[in-house]
């Protein structure tokens, strides 16, 4: 039982996570590869918070929020000047820079060996240590989050978005402020990102660099693109699909001399199907070569 | 009278070819200039400087009185000054409907701290640029396309978007890129009855076209313009009995 259930929790941190990411790739069709240093960000400054001030959960999510916001802004500003592959290449550095740091500012990170005893977080008078509790939690988070990005999504700015990443010179045409739209879509993602790794530090309590590599944002990539790029629900179904099946894979009952490795030959096989034959992801419109 | 749009002595040069040499013109308020010219001319060119997509290397546009040399592209169209391309530029995987919404201005659902506080506002003015849309497209007979994709339609009908696009912008000036270029003689009468009629709405037009034909039908003055230089301005049927456009159009 614990144990769907923290597949559960799982889940919807990566809900968090991908549909966050898909208002920057699906709907204004920027690369990012720095999802996973604004998802490590935002739980180290909540565990760091936690520890050394003993704030409390919701100072520590708006202050998560408010910082990886202001980075957001100092990645976003200069790196949204260049296009396409090489905004995926600035994002790409910036998310090996966030690495670099968690993992060698010693003193402040405490580097590789992590943050261990990250409390249980009351919110409210409501004491959140149970995994049910962690899971109504999450739910709230991402009820909020898919909301707010639905009515994001489909509001004539939602529109711009879209027609930023379709042609960028007709929407200037039209008058309309790309610069700005990208920019803050950006910092938007990047505060919705935080929010899981607040969740994230103070549900697995404990955190270390690991968790936010390079890989980590390929994964919520690939989430975005396998449930449908520009889709809110295909990144819910995306997520689910995408932490489900390695799990599924374990009870195939195969021997345990090769299970691991074929458990990994099937993931990757299976990701390569749905690519060939469902392009667009499975909620897409569009597949998400321009 | 005082031209809506000045535009005064523009140079312009890619790596030695002169685009735009010494180029001027003034247009006149809810009038049509036609602008003809051989390959690469220098046509388009000057609607990139125009709406600040390219920056001139010299000279200055005003616009009613303001300088608009130096201005980004949106701040230009957001003056009222819309133009369309000459390869059409259209969001083909997104409907018509969609494309036209697009192009209104000052909608309150595109800045963001609306979006979550003034959501019934959004919603009356979503209503109200629909129905314009839905008008709009009745004015041009393609009101049946509204839900179909723009790459669904056929070549005349996305030029007819795309003018449609500069209506509900609320353009106070049109730069037409070849508005007719390749589409079927039915529709270029739509299109043409329509830019006819933009001057009496207090719309100014300025297009590039070759067809000389639809030039003729529409324009109220003609520039022709060669290397980047303007040869010769005026009356249409002058302009087109010119010695130098004749040659030009002969070769």
């Amino acid at each position: 039982m614990e144990y769907l259930l923290h597949i559960l929790i799982l889940i919807g941190i990566y809900i968090l996570l991908s549909v966050s990411l898909n208002l920057i790739v699906g709907y204004a069709g920027l690369l990012s590869i720095a999802h996973a240093a604004f998802y490590g960000v935002g739980a180290y400054v909540a565990a760091l918070l936690a520890l050394k001030l003993n704030s409390p959960f919701l100072a520590n999510i708006v202050c998560a929020i408010l910082l990886t916001g202001m980075l957001g802004v100092l990645v976003g500003v200069p790196s949204l000047r260049i296009k396409d592959d090489y905004f995926a290449i600035a994002t790409f550095a910036f998310q090996i820079i966030t690495f670099s740091i968690m993992n060698n500012w010693v003193s402040l990170t405490n580097g590789p060996m992590g943050l261990p005893g990250i409390p249980t977080p009351v919110i409210l008078g409501w004491q959140v240590n149970s995994h049910t509790d962690f899971l109504i939690l999450i739910f709230l988070l991402c009820f909020i989050i898919v909301s707010f990005s639905l009515i994001l999504g489909h509001s004539p700015f939602g529109r711009i978005l879209k027609s930023i990443r379709e042609d960028e010179i007709f929407t200037q045409a039209l008058g309309k402020n790309i610069a700005f739209c990208k920019v803050a879509i950006f910092v938007i993602g990047a505060g919705m990102a935080s929010v899981a790794g607040v969740i994230y530090a103070y549900y697995i309590s404990f955190i270390d660099p690991t968790s936010f590599t390079v890989m980590e944002s390929i994964f919520i990539i690939s989430i975005v693109i396998i449930g449908g790029a520009g889709n809110i629900w295909g990144s819910i179904l995306g997520a689910a699909f995408l932490v489900i099946l390695p799990e599924a894979l374990r009870f195939l009952g195969m021997p345990s001399a090769i299970a691991a490795n074929m458990r990994q030959i099937f993931y990757g096989v299976l990701l390569v199907l749905c690519m060939l034959y469902c392009p667009q992801g499975f909620l897409g419109e569009y597949s998400f070569e321009k | 009278m005082e031209p809506v749009l000045h535009v005064d002595k523009i140079y312009k040069n890619f790596d030695g070819t002169v685009a735009l040499d010494n180029f001027s013109v003034k247009v006149q308020a809810a009038s049509i200039t036609g602008i003809i010219g051989p390959n690469g001319a220098g046509k388009t060119t000057l609607f990139n400087v125009i709406t600040g997509f390219l920056p001139p290397d010299s000279g200055s546009i005003q616009y009613n009185g303001q300088l608009l040399v130096g201005l980004p592209p949106y701040k230009i169209a957001r003056h009222g000054i819309i133009r369309t391309f000459q390869q059409l530029r259209l969001i083909t995987r997104l409907p018509v409907l969609d494309n036209i919404l697009l192009a209104f201005q000052n909608q309150a659902g595109e800045r963001l701290r609306n979006i979550f506080t003034f959501s019934r506002l959004i919603k009356i003015q979503e209503q109200a640029n629909r129905k314009k849309t839905q008008e709009l497209l009745d004015s041009l007979g393609i009101r049946d396309k509204e839900n179909a994709l723009v790459e669904d339609l056929s070549y005349g009908q996305q030029k007819m978007v795309s003018l449609l696009c500069c209506l509900a912008a609320g353009a106070k000036v049109v730069l037409l890129d070849e508005p007719v270029a390749g589409v079927n003689p039915e529709i270029i009468n739509i299109i043409l009855d329509m830019i006819r009629k933009l001057p009496e709405q207090g719309v100014t037009v300025i297009l590039i076209e070759h067809n000389m034909d639809a030039i003729m039908r529409v324009c109220d003055n003609l520039i022709f313009m060669d290397q980047g230089k303007k040869i010769a301005e005026g009356d249409p049927e002058m302009v087109r009995n010119n010695p130098a456009v004749i040659e030009a159009y002969l070769e």
